[in-house]
């Protein structure tokens, strides 16, 4: 008797998680009841990102590649991945096709899917198109606890794209990502205003209460000079 | 009464137990003790508990290559000795602990990653994972302890956290490493109350399913691929939770050997396809055998449930197959159920085949071969064909006073006086030591894919290096193509090739010689040639054998050995052709008002020509004698019932030389065999592989002229050589999407 009084109250607790999480998402029109940063873990073929497209490093690029290779020895090749990945995503606007991933595996000599496999670890690695300016909405608990759904929401809504989507003008998207900023749903907005105006945003934290990374309204730890670790007090010993 | 006596029997032993916890009791509270713990410990330490020695978990072998590198570890408090390098896991198999694992294999890499081997190590802060931490000496391992019991625990929970569990409608239910392991370790409910996670299937061919939500991310399957099938197709993609196992674009498994990842998948994320929805493990019978389709013969558990077979699995040989099958042995079973031939049948006047009984057609046949000139009769052995049928046939042709017995696939004027001229000499495991090969004529890739993996294997454990004369091809390997033809081969031969020194400098060079250049003219011309080049290489010395012959059908090694030797000239004179299952010989030369009998167990192309049709058994049916390529003869056992009316094969022509008035000495399995042991004793010693010991320098040398054609290709489709993988579905499936790429 105890067990199914049990687990019926067990059963009912889950509807309810259900059902809420439902209104939430239906409230903020996401639409999506558990979402990760990373967007596709696999390539679907399209007019601009395909393995059939031709893809190569520009001549200057091609020198920093030669430039990158010759930090590794010859038989060590793949460890110049990342930063060839990156170089590909710079050349690239921004974000890495395919066919870019089947060149860098080309040029370290291993199989493309080695390449994949990294490129997919990665999250600043974007395998899809991304806008111009590519904006990153935090995902972690902290954040999500301050609000960040809530500027993602303004972001999308301004923007009128879905999270990963482009805008037609090709200048934003929206992704996802680990602790970056600390902004407002007002302010993410005037920020885009600005992107778009061509004026760059301040660097650092949007909040003009917080100086750089402190908490707002100022430090409230670590006033004075951290105390020196006991054991290493030298004179004394 | 019963009662009080057994209280009395017992007595003594409760006394014992008594003293025993009386000293327990009193060694607890002895304050000595806890002044003095060294003492206390070496008093503990003093009653060694007399652990019983345990057996290796899985018959784990160990091999001591140098004495002093022995040390001495504890498990759960029993001593085993074990080389140096071995992990804490291999310790604790041998002695005799079986650790849960997912991610280990002991053919693959070591990657650590699930987690379930957690074992807890004295002086360790933490439970360690015993698959990548190497033992040390006078480790103490315990692996029955509340910590590691916990964390297995903990690890089991967290990988079901996002499976699936389907185990109802999953085709590994009954055989997942990750069912058993549950019932061990896991919860019968779990503390995640979240949405999990799913995945999306992956196609990976007509061969592999994939259920990708089940997959627990061990990446055996990568490491499988990346290792040892050698096709980089596979990858772990994205990270944390996201984390998934595919090929990132579309792209199949083209791999000889990607049905392997089936079987070591832990869970039910890769599964066969055809098996699919087919049948649970347990209502299955297994049947342990020999697989025919090539010449290497894989040893495999064939699994049936009535009358048809449902799969086919590898069987643990470290001498043949490791524990691989290829796809073809693994998929071709399919085929052993369409075109096959029920009944006896006969071509009447408007070439349409009638069944007829037994008697009819052995008497019409009987009939038909006393008609003809003894030497218009020939006795043709298919590839598929066992040693017992072939020693009948070649009785019951002698008798007819004929000696015109071949077998397919051995080609012209077949050399067969020295055992060494035609069998894989330095054995298959033994080509793993080898450190340079030389592949002529030969695409071991679709030839034989488990010597193929063993030249992998080597290739990548010793750097071994490889060079290979022929059409190009496929390997999954570097070579070195130093040559289509017989140039290079007199290249090397007259030592003007920079090959050369290569060979010379070689501690263990290993030549193979492919069966396909047993068909050209200039065959013998090319082994004196093969013959001189291992002259200068040392390539056959008293130590070692690297003079190599790959073979390609399951029946030529033992046809050789019975001395089925005749070459395919007398079908141009032939008037009465015995066709033992033999699809693939050509006999356009054949005349036309010749009689074919045709006995086999598919309609395939033997039947075309066929006059009258013997139905025989499949090598899933029959009890059989198979040598492979390295000269292991093993037996196959019948596995499932014949179809129909049909017979095994040398029962069939012992009943038929009864019926022509030549009746065969023999009506039984045993009289068969030791017959054969009359003709080649070696064919008895099942499982052993007899070396050959008359050395080369005794065959006489041949001049005939060396065409300078290049090598041909002796397999055009893996998927397809025989009447069994030419009958099946899957294997058509599996030509067809691989030959498009
Ligand atoms: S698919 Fe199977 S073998 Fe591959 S990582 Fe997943 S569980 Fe392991
Ligand atoms: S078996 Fe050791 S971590 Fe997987
Ligand atoms: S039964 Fe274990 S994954 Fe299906």
């Amino acid at each position: 008797m105890p067990a199914t009084r049990h687990g019926a109250k067990r059963l009912h607790g889950l509807r309810q998680i259900l059902l809420s999480s439902h209104i939430v998402s239906g409230t903020a029109g996401a639409g999506q009841s558990r979402s990760y940063s990373t967007a596709l873990n696999y390539h679907l073929d399209s007019p601009d990102n395909n393995p059939k497209m031709k893809w190569e490093f520009s001549t200057t690029n091609m020198e920093r590649v030669k430039e990158i290779l010759s930090h590794y020895p010859s038989n060590y090749k793949q460890s110049a991945v990342i930063p060839l990945l990156d170089l590909a995503q710079q050349q690239h606007g921004g974000w890495l096709p395919v066919s870019a991933m089947n060149e860098i595996a080309r040029v370290i000599e291993v199989a493309p899917i080695r390449v994949y496999e990294v490129a997919t670890f990665y999250s600043m690695f974007n395998r899809t198109k991304v806008g111009k300016y590519h904006l990153l909405v935090c995902g972690t608990t902290p954040c999500m606890i301050r609000g960040s759904r809530d500027i993602e929401d303004a972001l999308l809504k301004h923007l009128g794209v879905k999270r990963n989507e482009v805008t037609k003008d090709g200048l934003f998207s929206v992704g996802e990502m680990e602790c970056m900023e600390d902004v407002t749903p007002k302010r993410v907005v005037e920020i885009v205003e600005m992107l778009r105006r061509g004026e760059a945003p301040p660097d650092g934290t949007q909040n003009p209460n917080r100086i750089r990374s402190g908490p707002q309204g100022g430090n409230t730890t670590l006033l004075s000079e951290p105390k020196p670790p006991p054991c290493r007090d030298l004179d004394a010993c | 009464m019963g009662f009080l006596q057994a209280l009395r029997r017992a007595r003594p032993l409760l006394r014992s137990n008594f003293t025993r916890s009386r000293i327990a009791s009193q060694w607890i509270s002895s304050t000595t003790d806890l002044r003095n713990p060294e003492a206390a410990a070496a008093a503990a330490a003093e009653p060694a508990p007399a652990v019983p020695p345990r057996n290796p978990v899985g018959g784990a072998r160990i091999e001591f290559a140098n004495p002093d590198d022995a040390m001495e570890v504890f498990v759960d408090g029993y001593p085993v000795k074990i080389p140096k390098g071995m992990t804490v896991l291999q310790a604790c198999e041998v002695a005799g602990v079986d650790i849960p694992r997912f991610c280990y294999h002991s053919r693959l890499s070591i990657a650590g990653n699930c987690r379930m081997c957690l074992v807890e190590v004295e002086k360790s802060p933490k439970p360690v994972a015993s698959c990548a931490m190497p033992a040390l000496p006078g480790m103490k391992i315990k692996t029955n302890t509340p910590i590691a019991k916990k964390a297995r625990e903990g690890v089991m929970e967290f990988l079901l956290m996002n499976h699936p569990l389907d185990c109802p409608i999953c085709d590994q239910g009954g055989e997942c490493d990750l069912q058993d392991q549950s019932m061990a370790f896991g919860s019968d409910r779990g503390r995640f109350t979240e949405m999990k996670r799913s995945v999306v299937d992956k196609n990976l061919g007509p061969l592999v399913k994939t259920v990708m939500t089940r997959c627990i991310q061990c990446t055996r399957c990568v490491r499988f691929a990346t290792e040892i099938a050698g096709v980089q197709d596979l990858g772990m993609l994205g990270r944390g939770s996201g984390e998934e196992i595919g090929t990132y674009v579309e792209n199949i498994m083209t791999s000889e050997l990607s049905g392997n990842v089936i079987d070591i998948c832990p869970v039910g994320a890769l599964t066969s396809k055809p098996f699919a929805f087919k049948a649970r493990n347990w209502e299955l019978k297994g049947t342990e055998s020999i697989d025919v389709t090539d010449a290497v013969g894989s040893n495999i558990r064939i699994d049936s449930r009535g009358p048809e077979v449902m799969r086919i699995l590898p069987r643990l040989n470290e001498d043949i197959n490791e524990e691989w099958i290829s796809d073809k042995t693994r998929f071709c079973y399919d085929g052993l159920k369409r075109q096959r031939l029920n009944d006896p049948m006969v071509r009447d006047r408007d070439g349409r085949f009638k069944s007829v009984s037994w008697r009819d057609a052995l008497s019409i046949v009987a009939e038909i071969a006393h008609q003809v000139k003894p030497n218009e009769i020939v006795g043709i052995a298919g590839q598929l064909s066992d040693a017992e049928s072939m020693i009948a046939l070649k009785d019951f042709v002698n008798r007819m006073g004929s000696n015109n017995l071949l077998c397919e696939g051995n080609g012209l004027s077949p050399q067969a006086d020295i055992r060494g001229s035609f069998l894989l000499n330095s054995s298959i495991a033994g080509l793993e030591k080898a450190d340079l090969f030389l592949i002529i004529g030969s695409q071991p890739r679709v030839e034989a894919p488990m010597v193929n993996a063993r030249i992998r294997k080597a290739v990548r454990a010793s750097q071994a290096k490889v060079a290979y004369i022929g059409p190009s091809t496929d390997f999954n390997y570097d070579i070195e193509h130093i040559g289509t033809g017989p140039r290079a081969l007199i290249d090397i031969a007259e030592g003007r090739h920079p090959f050369c020194s290569a060979i010379l400098s070689a501690k263990k060079p290993a030549i193979i010689v492919g069966a396909g250049i047993f068909g050209r003219k200039d065959k013998d011309a090319i082994i004196t040639t093969v013959e001189t080049i291992a002259k200068l290489g040392g390539v056959v010395r008293p130590d070692w054998n690297g003079l190599n012959v790959l073979l390609l059908n399951a029946a030529q090694a033992a046809a050789l050995d019975l001395g089925l030797v005749s070459g395919p000239e007398c079908i141009s004179s032939a008037k009465f052709v015995y066709l033992m299952g033999a699809d693939d010989i050509n006999l356009d030369g054949l005349p036309r008002d010749a009689f074919v009998l045709y006995q086999g167990h598919h309609g395939d192309k033997g039947v075309y020509r066929a006059n009258v049709i013997f139905p025989s058994a499949a090598f899933s049916e029959k009890e059989g004698t198979y040598e492979n390529t390295e000269g292991c003869p093993q037996w196959t056992v019948p596995a499932v019932p014949t179809v129909g009316d049909a017979r095994d094969d040398w029962k069939i022509v012992r009943a038929l030389s009864e019926v022509a008035g030549v009746c065969l000495p023999y009506d039984s399995l045993a009289a068969v065999r030791s017959r054969m042991s009359v003709v080649a004793p070696n064919l008895l010693n099942v499982d052993e592989r007899e070396t050959s010991t008359v050395s080369q320098g005794l065959k006489p040398e041949f001049r005939r002229e060396l065409s300078m054609s290049p090598f041909g290709v002796a397999v055009e489709n893996f998927y397809m050589t025989d009447s069994i993988t030419r009958a099946s579905k899957i294997m058509a499936q599996c030509s067809s999407t691989f030959s498009k790429k």
